[in-house]
This record gives structure tokens, C-alpha cells and sequence, in this order.
């Protein structure tokens, strides 16, 4: 069985979830909802430039929607019985996992155009197009798999699986430096930022957007693919451990 | 080659043994029963010979292939109806199919064959492309069915396929697992239903506490324990149970009702005593039966021994 064929396998996992989990509520509450009012409760009544605005909404739409759909399949997949099934058959759970994210970073890239749009009909340049795309997807996936942590979560509830993701997404939001830049922070808001994979897709939509990134675009992209792999090879280990308990 | 060896198989979870130390073969093209109570170590045992859990120790061999060591190629080559498993339910029965087929690497061209021959044989054809969740239970467990067949596999797992449904439809299902095992596939059927094990498996383990307290065909089964053979008889008047306890080779004696039942090794002779007795005490005999223990009684036995 090659690599090849757990890939393809993985891909019909992804069309799966797609035609299932995209129309689901958590997924439309917590990907779509959550960050657009969000962002309207930070912007409206304060006077900062749109450029500013738009790079900072860009990190949280792909910080939100890549977060929303992954906690939300195996919960589900649990409660509807389709995980025994799905355990079943010849796919390891670092193929149901791969899946499960490609629809995610599909959904978060897709979404993420929302406010790409929004900022272009504002009159928003984007000085560095290729950067921002590599960001985004490269930010898709490092989030959805961030998802995948949560939904690790050994029950059928999916609102035990939001609860607790969004315990860990809301603070993050504060110190990433979508609301004030990074470098505005005090020290230990700047020690904290950098523990946030958000503050690094953010710094580099302000590259893309505005330039005034605090952090080079190097280290970002380092970042957020140490970021990936750390959180890929914890949802592994945390599901081959979790799924016996979910059956 | 066997078509499942099963060597030393053990599972914990925590202080509890759900199944200790089994050992047995499933040969191939039979249909294998596993039967056993609710908490016996069925549905376990069952997920750890499909891959779906792995065993603390022990060995499971499916043609040959060790499921621990090569997990994939090993339930390439077989089909899963889990208990309580379903198909999904926001997708139609086609998409079902064909996302199984993709699971299992089939070509788009043999998928969409086997997809609509297995709708034809399930009578499912005319729903194909309704949403899983129009259907009715017994529509449910034919698709999972079709589902678990769709790699075509030498072998499949059914884990209480007719829990839960009409009379109809288990009867359908009873019928489709004979006709696939005339086809050659063996399959290993976990039930607690006797009389399913008795009309559908060439043999059968009794599972309880995880462990294996007999396995043999089911006649065999019931010939293996003695004493169990009664006569029922039912006089036009009330007798004392007493009086027939004096005869010979009576093992007990039980009010079932209105009829007595008499356990015995020699049901033959009993009836002669039991002519002999209503005409001694002037009574006429409104019913007499002998039975032979079923497979539940084998069952209850078995059970209680272990």
C-alpha cells in the first residue's frame, strides 16, 4: 500500500466532510459569526486605517474558520456512529486525520478570499500577493490542524469540543497582534505574542497589506511550520489514543 | 490457512479483563457464530480481529496476515458491519457506496458496478440517491451491509446484524448471509440471539467473561450436556409432583404452567412410566412432548458454568 494511496484515500475522507460538515451550525457560528462580529466590535467606533483593519480580519478569518470545522467532524462522527465504520476500513488515523484537515484548510483558504475581496473593493494593495498566498495556506493548515487538538477530546459533544477550543482561541485573539501591532505591546505581551501561531500569519498579512511587519517573513513562515508539525504530531498521538475511547 | 487465527488474545481496560487469552481458528467458507451475553467480550473481541482496537497481547491472523503488523492489507481483504455502526446519513446511498469504494481503493468503473448490483440485490436501486436519513432501519442495516461488501472481501465481520429489526428484515438479512457464504465468503457472526446461531452457523464459540467455554457445531453443542432432555405432560387434573419424582430415571421434576416437566437421560422410558401412571391413577393424559435442550439451554448452561 503506498503513500500515494493513503493520499488519494485521504482526499475521499475531505470530499466526504466537505459535502457533510461545511453546512453545519458550529461550523457557520464559530467560522463565519464569531470572527465578522468580532472584528465589527474592535472596528466600529474607533478611527484606524483600512489597511490595518483588513490584514488583522484576513489572520482572524483563517485563525476561525480553519479552527471550526475539524473540532467539529470527529465529535459528530462519534455520536452519528460513523467512526467504527470509518476505523474499519484500510486507512490509518493519520489518513482520517489528513482528511479531516485538507477540507478544513479548503474551507479556511476559501473563506479567507472573503475579506481579501472586501479589502480590494476598499482600495486595500496587496504589495506582496505571493507571500500572502503561501501565508494563507500555509496558516490553513497549521490551524486546522490546531482544530484537530481540540476535537481529540474523547466525547460525542460537539459543545464540549467548541467549549473548550474557543477557552484556548479567544485569548489567543488578544495577544496576537490583531488589535494593537506587536510591536506596541509591552514586553511580556511581546514573549506572550510569540507563542501564538495567529501572531505570526498576522505579521505576515501586515507584510503583505501595509509592510510594517515586526517580524521577518522568514521567521514567520519558519514559525508557523514548526508550529504545523507540532501540532500534527500531537493530534496523531492524541487520537490513536482517543479513538478506542470514542467508540 | 485459516481464514482468522486467533492466538492468546487479551484486552484490559483497567482492572477488568474484557477478553482473556483466546485462542481459536475460523475455517474458511464457514459461518463462525460468537455468541455470548451482553458484557461477555463479543463486540471487543470483534474490534480487535477487525483492527479497530489493538489487543494488550496476542495474535489475530486474517488469511495469514498479522492485523497488528499490517493493518491495511489485512482489512483490505475483509468487510465490517459494526454494532450500532451507521452509514451516513446526511449523504445518499450512492455517495455512501462510492466513498467506501474510495476508502478501499476500487477504480471508479468497478465501484459504480458493484455500487448498482448491490443496490439491485438489497432492493435499495430506486433510492439510491435519497438521503440516508429518509430511510427506515431495516434500509439503514441493508445499505450498511451493501456498504461492508463493496471491496467484495473474503471475509465478514457482522457484529448483531439483526439487532433491533422487524421480523422482515432480519429475515431478509438471515437469508442474504446464507446466500453470501454460498458465494464463499466466511463470516464471523457475533450475536446473542441462539436461535439466529442455530439456523445460520456451522459453529459456534460461547464467549463469557472473555473467555471461550465451548466451541463446536450447534447439534454438537447440544449433544455435549446430559440430563438436559425432558418430557412435558399435562394430565386433566392436578397431580402431585412428588409421585412422579419416584420414577426411574426422573433428574428433576419443574411446574412449567399447567404441564409438568420431567428432566431425564431417558425421555423413551419416561413416556411408558407416564402411560402406565395415568392409568394406575385414572387420569387422562392431555399432552405429552418430548423435547431436546435448545441452544439457549446449552446457552444459560454454558454461561452459568463459567
Amino acid at each position: 500500500m503506498t503513500m500515494i494511496d493513503q493520499l488519494k484515500r485521504a482526499w475521499a475522507i475531505s470530499k466526504k466532510d466537505i459535502m457533510i460538515y461545511y453546512l453545519k451550525g458550529p461550523v457557520i457560528i464559530f467560522g463565519l459569526l464569531f470572527p465578522a462580529f468580532l472584528f465589527l466590535a474592535f472596528m466600529i467606533g474607533r478611527d484606524l486605517p483600512v489597511d490595518f483593519l483588513i490584514a488583522g480580519l484576513l489572520g482572524m478569518t483563517i485563525f476561525f474558520t480553519s479552527t471550526s470545522v475539524t473540532p467539529v467532524i470527529a465529535p459528530t462522527e462519534t455520536q452519528t456512529r460513523n467512526l467504527e465504520r470509518l476505523a474499519a476500513s484500510p486507512v490509518s488515523i493519520t489518513t482520517i486525520l489528513l482528511g479531516d484537515m485538507l477540507a478544513s484548510v479548503l474551507f479556511g483558504i476559501g473563506i479567507s478570499l472573503v475579506p481579501i475581496l472586501l479589502g480590494i473593493a476598499l482600495g486595500v494593495a496587496i504589495t506582496h500577493p505571493f507571500t500572502l498566498a503561501v501565508a494563507i495556506v500555509l496558516a490553513s493548515f497549521c490551524f486546522s490542524a490546531m482544530g484537530l487538538i481540540f476535537s481529540s477530546t474523547p466525547t460525542s459533544m460537539t459543545s464540549t469540543v467548541m467549549m473548550i477550543s474557543t477557552m484556548v482561541k479567544f485569548p489567543l485573539v488578544f495577544i496576537s497582534g490583531i488589535f494593537i501591532p506587536v510591536g506596541e505591546l509591552p514586553q511580556w505581551g511581546r514573549t506572550l505574542a510569540s507563542i501564538s501561531p495567529l501572531t505570526y500569519i498576522t505579521d505576515l498579512c501586515r507584510y503583505s497589506f501595509q509592510e510594517t511587519n515586526y517580524y521577518s517573513v522568514q521567521v514567520s513562515i519558519s514559525a508557523l511550520i514548526m508550529f504545523l508539525i507540532i501540532f500534527m504530531i500531537a493530534a496523531v498521538k492524541l487520537h490513536e489514543k482517543s479513538l478506542p475511547k470514542r467508540l | 490457512m485459516n481464514a482468522i487465527e486467533v492466538n492468546n488474545l487479551t484486552k484490559q481496560f483497567g482492572n477488568f479483563t474484557a477478553v482473556d487469552h483466546l485462542d481459536f481458528e475460523v475455517e474458511n467458507g464457514e459461518i463462525f457464530g460468537f455468541l455470548g451475553p451482553n458484557g461477555a467480550g463479543k463486540t471487543t473481541t470483534a474490534r480487535m480481529l477487525t483492527g479497530i482496537i489493538k489487543p494488550d497481547s496476542g495474535q489475530v491472523r486474517i488469511k495469514g496476515i498479522d492485523i497488528q503488523q499490517n493493518p491495511i492489507k489485512a482489512k483490505q481483504i475483509i468487510g465490517v458491519v459494526p454494532e450500532l455502526s451507521n452509514a451516513y446519513t446526511d449523504l445518499s446511498a450512492w455517495n455512501n457506496l462510492q466513498f467506501m469504494a474510495q476508502l478501499y481503493g476500487i477504480p471508479n468503473k468497478q465501484a459504480t458496478k458493484r455500487a448498482e448490483e448491490l443496490l439491485m440485490k438489497f432492493d435499495l436501486y430506486e433510492r439510491k440517491d435519497h438521503k440516508v436519513k429518509t430511510f427506515s432501519k431495516g434500509m439503514k442495516q441493508k445499505l450498511i451491509i451493501a456498504m461492508s461488501l463493496m471491496n467484495d472481501p473474503e471475509i465478514l465481520f457482522l457484529d448483531e446484524p439483526t439487532s433491533g429489526l422487524d421480523v422482515r428484515s432480519t429475515r431478509l438479512i438471515k437469508d442474504m448471509v446464507l446466500e453470501l457464504n454460498k458465494e464463499g465468503k466466511t463470516i464471523f457472526l457475533t450475536t446473542h440471539d441462539m436461535e439466529e446461531a442455530n439456523q445460520l452457523c456451522n459453529r459456534i464459540a460461547v464467549i463469557n467473561h472473555g473467555n471461550i467455554a465451548a466451541i463446536d457445531a450447534p447439534e454438537k453443542l447440544k449433544m455435549r450436556i446430559g440430563g438436559l432432555e425432558w418430557v412435558e405432560v399435562s394430565f386433566n387434573m392436578p397431580v402431585d409432583s412428588s409421585d412422579l419424582h419416584a420414577m426411574q430415571g426422573i433428574v428433576e421434576v419443574q411446574k412449567s404452567g399447567d404441564k409438568l416437566r420431567l428432566y431425564t437421560d431417558e425421555p423413551g422410558r419416561m413416556v411408558y412410566q407416564l402411560v402406565d401412571y395415568s392409568r394406575l391413577n385414572d387420569l387422562e393424559i392431555m399432552t405429552l412432548n418430548t423435547m431436546t435442550p435448545t441452544l439457549e439451554d446449552i446457552f444459560i448452561k454454558l454461561t452459568e458454568e463459567i
